[in-house]
């Protein structure tokens, strides 16, 4: 109290003006210390993400020697190859009917996971977890051989059953049903860790409301649980859409596009033109078709990400 | 007060709770039925991987039941770890994954904290680049990465492609953005008071950094350090894209493309490898299970 009583009336200006420089100082020391620190992340980036991105789409505009600009000439080919139409459907059939089935079964097993004395769950998830821990290339091969033509696992014991070997790989129906099923046997415990995280955080107070209420079962699902995940499930059925769409480890060692090229999805048959076939231009051209629905994805996610810096 | 005497003193309210209490005994034996059909379903591949390492190739050939082992052998497991190409791809993918590792955290970390804490120019909108940049694939970046390695060996003479090496510059691109991500997410969460305090007891940024930041949010550093190693053990596309010679390959394209020898299958060895080659996650795995699942939950619920 002194102390303040006693300044002078000339000083505190002083001091303000060195406060003010010094802090200045300071800030422009902070966000040149903080741009340091950012900047290995920027340059990587930078360079290895942004720039390849744009990078492939002036690849796409050359011939395959990579020495003429041909415009929409790589397209226009593309577009007039039936195969190219068949891995559009492939691709879409792959990723919507995998990401379904990865979603409800996630769905289901969280819930059964969730109704048990939560001591034992930490047991039972970590069994169930197994196939997303395994890296998917040596898991695939376990696939491969699970479906292998003349010494299938399944087929032995089908044949147990009297029911007919089964062409595993070998038949285009049963190829992309082959695919579908490893690829949902290695995405759904995702799946299922997100929403058994998510229906724990769902507060118990509003199924003893629901229950009060007289909500049944299904009811309880229909209004209590599924809008308080509604944000969790859409950003998993996001991600999970985009990691499917753009897969490669499973089609590439289970079948490798075939039979015939019928299972081939974008990043396999980019794969097969642009490496295996020399054709840098034409395969950057089919992997481009994997970026609409990493836009549709970036605009939800953003739009998300804006809605929650406004609640906040 | 009279409401509630009522209803303590109507019958209806016990059975009632019996039948509740006996739906719920109901309810957790399904589940437990269920749980079991997907466990078994979970885990066939890797089980049937570990029974198939265990027998001989006649064994294989001669078409027994597949899912039991008649005549357990080590002979596959003895083969692949005395084959110095075997040892060699392990080793490969060993340097990969922990140099990567230390990568990832060297460039992440100290950027997560800039974005969480010391907010400059474009900050945000940065942190939300590093969000959507994790979005791209590696099935859309292969072939500009590929031609942009040939033209740079073109110009500077350094050849990096069929090189293991080359790998520890793309590797990052998978797990630098998300390790970021999610540091940012536990960077937040730490009290604003702790680093003021710091702060004030005159620490550098780099103090409060490693004195408190690192220390207080070890927990995200080993979710991302996991995340991390088992992204670069576990990748396929970039090796199989980027290498070619047997002595440069890591783990899963050398087992794939070294012991599948044309049309000739050696199940048992190429089971063995990949057992082998989904140990060190699973290891980890089995030792720090609450770590991974905290790595992975915290992607999506932070986004």
């Amino acid at each position: 109290m002194v102390e303040v009583a006693f300044q002078p009336t000339s000083v505190p200006q002083a001091r303000t003006a060195r406060k003010a420089s010094s802090l200045r100082n300071a800030l422009k020391r902070k966000s040149t210390m903080a741009f340091l620190m950012t900047l290995p992340l920027i340059l990587l980036i930078a360079i290895m993400v942004i720039y390849p991105a744009f990078y492939s789409i002036h690849l796409a505009t050359l011939n395959k020697a990579m020495t003429k600009y041909v415009g929409f000439g790589n397209f226009q080919f593309l577009f007039k190859r039936e195969t190219f139409w068949m891995v559009v459907e492939q691709s879409c059939i792959f990723a919507i009917t995998a990401v379904i089935f990865k979603a409800l079964i996630g769905f289901i097993v969280a819930h059964f996971a969730h109704n048990i004395p939560s001591r034992k769950q930490r047991k039972w998830r970590g069994m169930l977890l197994v196939p997303w821990v395994i890296p998917p290339a040596m898991s695939t091969l376990a696939w491969l051989w699970l479906f292998d033509p003349s010494y299938s696992a399944f087929n032995y014991t089908l044949g147990l059953f009297g029911a007919g070997p089964i062409p595993w790989l070998g038949q285009t129906a049963w190829a992309r049903f082959s695919i579908i099923l490893v690829n949902v046997w290695f995405g759904a415990p995702f799946f299922m860790i997100m929403y058994l995280a998510a229906l724990k955080s769902v507060p118990e107070q509003l199924y003893e409301a629901a229950a009060i209420d007289g909500a049944n079962w299904w009811q309880r699902i229909w209004y209590v649980t599924l809008p308080m995940m509604r944000n969790i499930i859409a950003i998993t059925t996001l991600f999970s859409l985009i990691v499917t769409f753009a897969n490669f480890d499973i089609t590439r060692i289970l079948t490798a596009g075939g039979p015939l090229d019928s299972t081939h999805v974008f990043a396999t048959w980019a794969f097969r033109l642009g490496i295996e076939g020399g054709d840098i231009p034409l395969g950057a051209s089919v992997s481009l078709f994997m970026a609409p629905i990493l836009a549709i994805a970036a605009i939800f996610i953003l739009r998300d990400i804006s809605r929650r810096g406004n609640e906040a | 007060m009279s409401t509630l005497a009522i209803d303590k003193a109507g019958p209806s309210r016990k059975v009632k709770y019996g039948s509740m209490s006996r739906d719920r005994a109901w309810a957790l034996r399904w589940s437990y039925f269920f749980l079991t059909l997907f466990a078994i379903f979970s885990l066939v591949p890797p089980i049937y991987m570990l029974i198939t390492s265990l027998k001989s190739s006649a064994e294989i050939s001669a078409a027994t039941n597949p899912w039991w082992v008649f005549h357990p052998t080590l002979s596959n497991y003895l083969e692949l770890l005395t084959s110095n190409q075997f040892l060699r791809f392990f080793w490969n993918s060993a340097c990969v994954a922990v140099i990567v590792v230390t990568i990832t955290m060297l460039i992440s970390v100290p950027a997560a904290f800039a974005l969480s804490r010391m907010k400059f120019w474009g900050s945000a909108t940065l942190a939300t680049g590093v969000f959507l940049t994790y979005l791209i694939p590696d099935s859309l970046l292969f072939l500009p990465l590929f031609k942009m390695f040939a033209v740079f060996s073109d110009w500077t003479g350094i050849r990096l492609i069929n090189k293991w090496y080359v790998l520890l510059f793309l590797y990052p691109t998978l797990t630098v953005p998300f390790c970021t991500w999610i540091m940012i997410g536990y960077f937040a969460s730490i009290p604003k008071e702790l680093d003021e305090a710091a702060i004030i007891d005159g620490a550098s940024w780099f103090q409060t950094l490693t004195r408190i930041f690192i220390p207080v949010a070890l927990p995200g550093l080993i979710a991302a350090t996991i995340f991390a190693f088992t992204v670069s053990w576990a990748q396929f596309l970039y090796p199989l894209v980027f290498t070619t010679s047997t002595d440069q390959l890591v783990m899963p394209v050398g087992i794939i493309t070294t012991l599948i020898k044309g049309d000739v299958f050696n199940w048992g060895q190429i089971m063995t490898g990949a057992l082998l080659g989904a140990a060190p996650p699973l290891l980890i795995y089995a030792f720090l299970m609450d770590y991974y699942i905290a790595g992975l939950t915290a992607g999506a619920t932070k986004g």
